[in-house]
């Protein structure tokens, strides 16, 4: 309230009046509060919590943005055009995708509903922070503003590879950065062409080979051997001080019930140790193992590795299962430890498990967006923070993974990878779908170290066979563009 | 051209209405001459604003209604200032201002968001303020004799309310009105008055324990019948206005602070009870995971808002009919979507003013009748304010409240009118205390004065 001077009389008797009245300032005051704390809070609410509120595919008013504001690019981490919109002459738009089938499923669409990230960023896309004068001046000639761009993490070159290298296979491979969590690639195949899913959606939407599934995020494989890795580290755990003594003698295969698991192509490995066991992938080691393991502790470590929760990812994606249960059967406790039995996984968290070991065994977010900044450059709306997601396994463990793949590559089942550039790790898998064994899955699932920051790939290639004839190559090819890249 | 108007005008009435709520505040403490020397600049700022939204909304929409619909308002709005003016020329025209401004933006918006409501609102308007006219001279002519009769008051709001509960129909669960005749009305809207009535005249004069206890039983009895109705927002009214007036009638903090305590108790076993309860909390504390359903219209409102930002969509550019109730409890969002967050921010301000002012009548009274009845009033209107906006923007959990003046309601709407009287009314009271006069006196000199200036 407002403070007059006054003679020192009438002062005198404005607090004695204000003594008498001293409830209802009171009443004035904790209703000004009260107040206060609620515009506070809508100040708050506009300035620092509305963006991402209102980005939400229940706001209809959104659509109403594309009346106002012609889509912003997306782009490449160095700045190449992922995806622009241009303006024709008679005021429609056309939405371009430069690099046609290569970034399909992780950029999306947004000509005919929306996916990928044209619908992780449709809000930025399609608010303009250019200069306030500039818009002002827009809307008072009915111009549309140009919207933001967005900025990605996603890198040209690896993406190109990955593409490549999986030619005209079925499959996905993901591509992260281990101490940031930036998503240099993400393919998914068979692919399409962004710019064409309004002409062709009858063709996309009703193929048998479910071309606009991200297979890379949302497709549930069988792990396959890539889970012995969790196996190793339940063994590890449950052998801390004798893990070294371990010793098996491969047959070539091990009885299970009525039945045998047997090694890929029958092989016998003969007698291994633990990093033997691991690097030569042998399957009767790990199933007897997990004849043993405690089942409880088994799917503890399980959900620590995120198996059967929520992962941190900013695109649509489907959750991992493992269902090891303890009264299930022996048999299953052995096809579940070599990466069989109910275990599905996607590609992206196999990655985000293998980018946890290469972090010394800190996960972090995977982050599809750098930044937004307006059309022209000039400002940078926001950036997105590098955030870790925490701890999955101790360092300690962590190392020891490391150098138990390290061991695959220098004499197991990824021999090709080895390099003078480059230190490639990793663990390699088939998973078998079903009963022909001639068809399975290819996994490769692993990261290089060296000059440049440590890089994790996941490989998936679907009803391929074995692993080190299709996935391994794959992941050669990601990592030599990587270092030729630099 | 069209657009450079309407893009222009977006921002003046931003401006207008921060002016006038700027001059609003510098006002509320100066002497009578000040006020009445400063009265222009509002006029001019409150017709500017009325006349400009109307022509952005006509020019938006195309629809020749408006226009005509914003004449009448300012014929409406005239001839209640001159009114006012010639019969009650000592009443506080500034709070008169504020219910215009008010009354004016609802009626922009429920033009903008349906026409017949608003025209039915408009009515009802006329209506209002033809019916609580007298009630200034009523409340200043023989007040004195209307505080013997607060058992009536409380007998006969309880009575209210206890026949909506058993009568009343259900509509969005909760039994808020009673329909006589094909006149659908909600008792609780004019309870609140008579409530305000009763509990001053239970505790003006004495402070004596055994009075205490009876009035705060009744109050309780008040709330608790809300309660069943499923009333929850008229139930925190009731509440907080008698914990408030017994706060300022016993100047004892230990009650306010028991009755906090002892309500946040009763709210908490609630919450435990009841299911509609938790429906209202969930939808409140975690929207978006129930979007679907009970978290639909909060997020609405959000998005409405957010969207909106701070300068609005424009009036007829926004999409408020996806908030469900968009015209009554949830008109505010509707508001800060297309006139802006910053517009309705002090659209705040203008209920903020109003209660300075109430509670500055209620401190310059002498009488201790008047002064509860005063903060009772005061209290009632900024509460209900507060639960509305608080309610819309997901700042508390939403209780279905009306906003004073603007939502679309013929009851709230009266009753908000007979509000505004009651506190002129005692706003020439104190006049009459300031100068001196004695209770019957005044109105037979006045009448003589007023005789003269006709002559």
């Amino acid at each position: 309230m407002q403070k007059e001077k006054t003679p020192k009389k009438k002062k005198q008797k404005r607090v004695g009046k204000r003594a008498d009245n001293r409830e209802y300032s009171n009443i004035m005051l904790l209703f000004t509060g009260i107040f206060a704390l609620m515009i506070g809070y809508l100040i708050f609410f506009q300035v620092s919590e509305s963006r991402e509120a209102i980005n939400n595919p229940y706001n209809a008013r959104l659509e109403t943005f594309e009346k106002r504001v012609v889509r912003g690019n997306i782009l490449a981490s160095d700045g190449q055009v992922l995806a622009y919109t241009k303006v024709n002459e008679d005021g429609t738009e056309t939405r371009y995708y430069p690099f046609d089938c290569t970034f399909s499923h992780v950029l999306g669409y947004s000509d005919y509903g929306r996916t990928g990230i044209e619908e992780l960023g449709n809000f930025q896309l399609l608010t303009s922070n250019a200069y306030f004068a500039e818009k002002f001046i827009n809307e008072l000639r009915e111009k549309k503003n140009i919207g933001d761009n967005l900025v990605t993490t996603l890198d040209v070159d690896l993406q190109t590879a990955a593409h490549d290298a999986l030619g005209e296979q079925k499959g996905a491979v993901v591509v992260l950065e281990a101490a940031t969590g930036n998503v240099r690639a993400l393919v998914s195949k068979p692919d399409y062409d962004p710019g064409l899913v309004r002409s062709e959606w009858g063709r996309l939407s009703s193929s048998e080979d479910s071309i606009l599934l991200n297979r890379a995020m949302q497709g549930l494989y069988p792990p396959g051997s890539t889970f012995k890795t969790v196996t190793l580290l339940e063994y590890l755990r449950e052998h801390q001080f004798d893990s070294e003594n371990y010793s098996f003698t491969c047959e070539g295969k091990v009885p299970m019930g009525n039945s045998s698991i047997s090694c890929y192509h029958g092989t016998r490995h003969g007698v291994l140790d633990l990093p033997g066991a691991y690097a030569r992938s042998c399957n009767g080691a790990f199933a007897s193992m997990g004849q043993e393991l405690h089942v409880d502790a088994f799917r503890k470590l399980a959900e620590q590795l995120l198996f059967d929760s929520d992962l941190p990812l900013a695109l649509p994606y489907s959750k991992s299962s493992f269902r090891l249960k303890d009264s299930d059967s022996e048999a299953l406790r052995m096809m579940t430890a070599i990466g069989q039995g109910d275990t599905l996984v996607t590609p992206m968290h196999m990655a985000m498990i293998t980018a946890a070991v290469a972090n010394d065994g800190v996960l972090m977010v995977p982050r599809f967006l750098d930044r937004t900044e307006s059309y022209t450059g000039a400002t940078v709306v926001e950036r997105y923070p590098v955030t870790e997601y925490g701890r999955l396994i101790s360092e300690q463990e962590a190392e020891t993974l490391q150098e138990y793949m390290r061991a695959v590559v220098e004499n197991g089942t990824a021999t090709p990878l080895k390099s003078d550039v480059y230190t490639a790790a990793g663990k390699t898998g088939t998973a078998e779908y079903s009963s022909d064994k001639n068809r399975s899955h290819a996994w490769f699932a692993g990261y290089v170290t060296g000059d440049r920051p440590d890089l994790v790939v996941c490989v998936l290639v679907e009803s391929a066979g074995s692993s080190s004839e299709y996935a391994v190559p794959v992941a050669k090819r990601i990592f030599d563009a990587y270092y030729a890249g630099e | 051209m069209v657009n450079v108007i309407t893009e222009l005008s977006k921002y003046a009435i931003v401006l207008f209405l921060a002016l006038y709520t700027l001059v609003g505040f510098r006002l509320v403490r100066k002497p009578e001459e000040e006020k009445r020397a400063a009265l222009w600049q509002q006029d001019l700022l409150l017709f500017g604003m009325h006349l400009l939204s109307n022509l952005i909304l006509y020019l938006n929409t195309e629809n020749e209604k408006i226009l005509y619909f914003a004449g009448a308002q300012m014929v409406l709005f005239m001839a209640f200032l001159i009114l006012q003016h010639v019969i009650y020329p000592k009443v506080d025209h500034l709070l008169n201002h504020n219910l215009l401004v008010l009354l004016s933006v609802g009626f922009l918006m429920l033009a903008r968001l349906s026409f017949d409501k608003a025209e039915r609102q408009f009515e009802l308007a006329v209506l209002a303020a033809g019916l609580t006219f007298l009630i200034p001279w009523i409340i200043r002519r023989s007040a004195g004799k209307l505080r013997g009769y607060y058992w009536w008051y409380g007998a006969a709001g309880l009575g209210l309310l206890t026949a909506v509960l058993i009568a009343g129909k259900l509509s969005f669960g909760a039994k808020l009105a009673i329909t006589i005749h094909g006149i659908s009305f909600q008792p609780s809207e004019f309870v609140k008055i008579l409530f305000v009535f009763f509990v001053a005249g239970m505790l003006y004069e004495t402070r004596e324990l055994r009075r205490l206890v009876i009035a705060t039983c009744a109050a309780a009895a008040h709330v608790l019948v809300l309660v069943l109705s499923r009333d929850l927002g008229g139930a925190l009214i009731f509440f907080v206005v008698y914990l408030v007036m017994l706060y300022t009638a016993t100047r004892q903090p230990l009650y306010f602070l028991a009755g906090l305590l002892s309500g946040s108790g009763a709210a908490y076993l609630a919450w435990k009870l009841f299911a509609h309860v938790q429906t209202r909390v969930l939808a409140w504390s975690d929207p978006f995971s129930v979007i679907d359903k009970e978290g639909y219209q909060i997020t609405q409102s959000l998005f409405a808002i957010g969207t909106g930002s701070w300068f609005g969509l424009g009036l007829g550019q926004g999409m408020p009919f996806k908030i469900p109730v968009v015209e009554e409890d949830f008109i505010f969002a509707a508001i800060a979507e297309e006139c802006g967050l910053l517009f309705a921010i002090f659209l705040i301000f203008v209920y903020l003013c109003s209660f300075y002012m109430i509670l500055n009548i209620a401190m310059c009274l002498k009488d201790a009748y008047y002064k509860l009845v005063a903060a009772g009033l005061g209290t009632l209107v900024i509460f209900q304010a507060f639960l509305s906006i608080g309610g819309v923007t997901k700042f508390i959990p939403s209780t279905g409240v009306t906003l004073p003046f603007i939502s679309y309601g013929g009851s709230s709407l009266l009753s908000m009118f007979a509000v505004w009287a009651i506190i002129q009314g005692m706003y020439l009271k104190r006049s009459d205390e300031v100068t001196g006069n004695a209770k019957g006196k005044d109105a037979k000199k006045e009448k003589a004065e007023k005789g003269r200036k006709k002559g």
